[in-house]
């Protein structure tokens, strides 16, 4: 016994160690990960986010540089804090709450103290910063805009949020992240990849050289630069000519489906989300609940469509084979049935299809929709098979175009008047939907959808997905979809009618007062009723103005589509708008320049006044 | 003096495993104390440098030992104990401060630290006693005798203050158990530690509590034997005292970083970067390691000098870092290799002085081995004593160096002497 105390407690001292060392090092080992490791400083290298260019290789976006000042947190040593506020020009309290959100974050990671400074600022605050432990200046680079328009086409870069970062850990805290229009679609293209550099530190945190010779690190991979397919020029001047006006502009090369112009008014200027006044400008935009500059009335508002519809109810009739193009119909000042009237407007009458479309005449279309729907045994079976055909324009549905905000806009389905009408309790006919024949009642669409089936019409058949990216400049390469033809459900022969009837709105019809000189124009006005609520009660307001149009007939170069909210009458601001776009984009040059100031100088604020006035309007004058 | 007398023959695998510790201990030394200042393996600036003249001396100094006839420790086995108890009542007076602990000699830039000379000469001096043939450690005067040559260095040194090397001269109660001590002692001091502990940890009340609670139970299961109730008294009486006695010290006779330093181990803090640091990164170091460990100078946290005292105290979080499990292990079988061969000679010894004197060696280096160990993995309470032959330090390594290899003497002589 005396003799073996010892030794036996040297033997078990032996275990006990081996046993111990074998929890820490290979059983409690945490993974080897380098960002955990204290003694390694991850330092990032942002590479240049991806330019982009218009059609024409017209640079719209750029960078500069900017400098934020970061912040890790536990490394912070106590300051002068009163001296390092004045320096960042900002007020002790923010200072502490920023601290403390970034402690919250993570006392590791680094967070944003002050985003983008400027060089002056940066130049003061650099010679200074060896003071303040735990921070330091991280350049980045910033959007320098080279255009005042397109912001809504281009996008927004934003700093990423946590929800981003948990989902995808390529972003840490303070980076920049494409969270709008074409910066958010092409993200992966424009913002390439950063560079890693792993530093080894020691207990003071002072750098003591790469770690293991760098053979960890990675240089940063600049991002692709980008070509979209606007038309820098036309978009421009699409944005001037909307300003004082709601609504927006999609222009479409039919051939390509490339989207010449994309406007919505009202807009902004892109460079006002740059810098640091970005956080104060953006909250301003986002707050503007009635003009809504960051809503894309475009991609997102669902309008009725008026009277551009009309084409559409004749070409479904033509296929359908219920209406031939000779077959004329009487407008008894508007369409009566039941004791009820749709009405219309002073046209010559009888009309056929060329003169029904020439001068909208609300009558021939109800009798075609009547038709359409009557050839089936049931109106549910009639409204399916008429949305099957209007649904391979693209409508009723995202159309897939390369921009992150969209609508389906709405072609109703049987089932949809089956709920509303409480089938099969209540029955419900054709003459419930009669309004749809017109592009009223349940119908919805948004301005690009009414620009793609105009594009459909001008190609007599078919259309191209509409898209933003022209090229990406590197893979030089655009997803394939952009490249495949839809047809749509309407026979080629079946669009002659039609878009002769479309030719005539601007020799005789709706749109004679508006011709583009020298250009042979296809058109088709719109004038939408519409309503809103104020204090609950449905009000209606001034019409929207609408106007689609191609041109020229034959071999088109550009389809356009306009909306002008409460604009009253098609021909009035949409159809000027559309026909001076149409000649600047084709001419290059403006022949009626009294049309162009009026459009210019006009300005519709007082029509938008109105609902918020508190006062009884009226409306319509 | 006949010839054949210097007949010797030298344990050559203690010896080996002495020369496995240091060479390992100087190359993880080098690791820990490198920076960009240092110019090359032999820049006698550096402290790994500084270390390789101590190594070299230390081959002089072993020389010497072992050229010293064997029976000269035996015979002036006192007069070096009173010497060296001398040199440590000199540093009251002559004595340099490090650190709060009046533990130095300077000559001229070196500084030599007495203390870790006199555990040799401890040992020297009890194994002389209890070897003496009138001497027998069942009589309660010879136990008494042998605790004041054992406290005497051990309260010189508290008073410097070094609590940590005075700690050491509880491991002189396993040669004196093997000399034949009451075990009785042995349990004692476990369950003193034990209480210590409770009382630490839990507080003096609930401790005595517990006590209490425990003498009742055994009351209660021996009742039918009318066990002597004063008696029952008596021993709980003292251990509660004792209880409060100790946390009454911990509270207003220890200073604040002794307390932390208990603190830690017993869960109470668990501030990573408070008092807890050294331990958090060391076994941070030593977790980094895995099975291989991260190769020699490329551990990122012996690189970044994260673990404080790492050449010294915390050597072995170096070792654990770069040379991963598999070299940790090589270092602690070479030590209890080292120590079982201690002891396995100690026990061939042919007369009572060396094996006396080798249950000490084997007791020291075991305890040094045990507690700082089990410091820098994080099993025991920060205790600052070296690893012996591996952490820096001149003092410690030839202290260390005298202490074993006058056992290799003493071992290789009796083979046939007498």
């Amino acid at each position: 016994m005396r003799k073996v105390v010892l030794l036996a407690l040297v033997l078990f001292s032996g275990v006990l160690f081996a046993a111990r060392l074998f929890y820490l090092q290979i059983y409690d080992a945490s993974p080897d990960s380098l960002a955990q490791n204290s003694a390694i400083k991850v330092m990032y290298d942002y590479p240049q986010r991806g330019y982009m260019f218009d059609r024409n290789n017209k640079l719209l976006v750029s960078n500069q540089p900017s400098y934020d000042v970061m912040v890790i947190p536990k490394d912070v040593k106590p300051l002068d804090t009163l001296e390092f506020c004045g320096l960042l020009k900002i007020t002790k309290e923010e200072f502490k709450e920023i601290l403390r959100k970034a402690r919250v974050y993570s006392p590791r990671l680094p967070s944003v103290v002050l985003p983008q400074l400027n060089k002056a600022d940066y130049a003061s605050l650099s010679e200074k910063m060896y003071k303040y432990q735990g921070f330091y200046i991280q350049r980045r680079s910033l959007r320098e805009y080279q255009v005042n328009h397109s912001s809504n086409v281009m996008g927004y870069i934003a700093e990423v949020n946590n929800a981003i970062i948990e989902k995808n850990p390529y972003y840490q805290m303070g980076e920049l992240i494409g969270t709008a229009g074409v910066e958010k679609e092409y993200e992966d293209v424009l913002r390439g990849i950063k560079g890693v550099k792993y530093i080894q530190r020691d207990r003071f945190n002072r750098d003591i050289g790469p770690y293991k010779d760098g053979i960890f690190d990675t240089l940063p991979e600049r991002g692709n630069d980008i070509q979209l397919t606007i038309d820098a020029t036309l978009q421009k001047y699409g944005e001037e000519l909307m300003i004082h006006k709601r609504g927006g502009i999609v222009a479409i090369e039919p051939d390509t489906g490339e989207i010449l112009a994309l406007i919505t008014a009202p807009s902004y200027d892109p460079s006002l989300l740059v810098g640091r006044d970005r956080s104060k400008n953006f909250t301003k935009l986002w707050y503007d609940t009635i003009g809504k500059p960051l809503y894309d009335r475009v991609l997102m508002g669902e309008y009725p469509p008026g009277s551009p519809f009309k084409t559409l109810t004749a070409l479904v009739g033509l296929q359908e084979k219920v209406v031939d193009t000779l077959d004329k119909f009487y407008c008894y000042h508007g369409y009566r049935y039941g004791n009820r009237i749709l009405g219309c407007h002073n046209h010559p009458t009888p009309l056929a299809m060329v003169g029904g479309i020439a001068n909208s005449c609300n009558a021939y279309f109800c009798n075609v929709y009547k038709r359409i729907i009557d050839k089936y045994p049931t109106p549910q079976e009639g409204i399916d098979a008429w949305r099957k055909d209007l649904m391979s324009f693209g409508l009723g549905d995202f159309l897939g175009y390369d921009l992150p905000s969209g609508k389906r806009g709405n072609i109703p389905t049987s089932k949809y008047y089956n709920k509303i009408h409480d089938f099969p309790a209540h029955n419900w006919n054709t003459l419930a939907t009669i309004s749809n024949a017109i592009g009223q009642g349940e119908v919805l669409l948004t301005p690009m959808q009414m620009a793609n089936f105009t594009a459909a019409i001008a190609n007599r058949g078919y259309y191209y997905t509409p898209h933003i990216i022209k090229n990406i400049i590197g893979p030089d390469t655009i997803p394939k979809k952009f490249k495949e033809k839809h047809y749509t459900a309407i026979d080629q022969e079946n669009f002659k009618p039609v878009v002769e009837g479309m030719y005539q709105v601007y020799e005789r019809g709706t749109a004679s007062s508006i011709k583009v000189p020298g250009i042979a124009v296809c058109g088709k006005t719109g004038t939408a009723e519409n309503f809103t609520k104020i204090n609950g009660k449905r009000v209606q307001l001034t019409d929207h103005s609408i106007f689609v149009a191609f041109a020229p007939k034959d071999n088109p170069k550009i389809a356009i589509a306009v909306f002008v909210e409460n604009g009253y009458w098609g021909s009035r601001w949409a159809g000027r708008i559309a026909g001076l776009m149409i000649e600047k984009y084709l001419k290059g040059e403006i022949t009626r320049t009294d049309m162009e100031k009026y459009v210019l100088e006009g300005s519709l604020e007082a029509e938008y006044a109105k609902p918020y006035s508190g006062q009884p309007f009226s409306i319509n004058h | 003096m006949a010839a054949n007398k210097s007949y010797v023959r030298f344990d050559w695998l203690m010896i080996f495993m002495y020369i496995a510790l240091v060479s390992m201990g100087w190359i993880n030394i080098y690791s820990a104390s490198l920076s960009d200042a240092a110019k090359g393996f032999f820049d006698f600036d550096q402290i790994y440098g500084k270390q390789m003249i101590w190594i070299g001396l230390s081959v002089i100094l072993i020389i010497f030992v072992l050229a010293i006839e064997s029976k000269f420790y035996e015979r002036f086995a006192s007069i070096i104990y009173i010497a060296s108890l001398a040199s440590l009542v000199g540093l009251f007076i002559f004595g340099k401060t490090i650190a709060g602990a009046t533990s130095w000699y300077d000559f001229g830039g070196i500084s030599i630290q007495p203390s870790e000379f006199v555990k040799a000469t401890t040992a020297l001096a009890l194994a002389k006693y209890v070897s003496d043939i009138q001497t027998n450690m069942q009589d309660l005067k010879n136990q008494i005798v042998a605790f004041i040559i054992l406290a005497l260095p051990a309260i010189l040194i508290i008073l410097q203050p070094d609590p940590g090397s005075a700690l050491i001269y509880a491991a002189f109660v396993f040669p004196l158990y093997r000399e034949g001590l009451h075990g009785v002692y042995l349990l004692l001091g476990l369950f003193a530690v034990m209480l210590f502990i409770s009382t630490l940890a839990f507080g003096a009340v609930w401790a005595a509590v517990g006590v209490i609670l425990l003498a009742g139970i055994h009351f209660y299961r021996n009742r039918k034997k009318r066990p002597n109730i004063i008696k029952y008294v008596l021993i709980v009486t003292t251990c509660v005292a004792f209880a409060f006695s100790v946390s009454y010290i911990f509270n207003n006779v220890f200073k604040q970083h002794h307390r932390d330093r208990f603190n830690i181990v017993l869960g109470k803090e668990v501030d990573a970067r408070g008092i807890g640091y050294n331990t958090h990164q060391s076994e941070i170091a030593i977790s980094n390691g895995g099975w291989l460990g991260k190769g020699w100078t490329q551990g990122t946290q012996t690189k970044g000098n994260f673990v404080p005292e790492q050449h010294t105290d915390y050597i072995f979080s170096t070792v654990g870092e770069e040379w991963g499990f598999l070299g940790s292990m090589i270092v602690v079988l070479l030590f209890v290799g080292l120590i079982t061969r201690i002891i396995y000679r100690a026990e061939k010894q042919k007369n009572q002085f060396g094996r006396v004197y080798g249950y000490s060696v084997a007791a020291i280096l075991f305890f040094h081995f045990f507690v700082n160990i089990g410091m820098v993995t994080g099993i025991f309470p920060t205790v600052g004593i070296p690893l012996p032959f591996f952490s820096y330090g001149g003092s410690a390594l030839w202290g260390f160096t005298i202490l074993l290899f006058i056992f290799v003497k003493l071992d290789g002589s009796n083979y046939y002497y007498a």
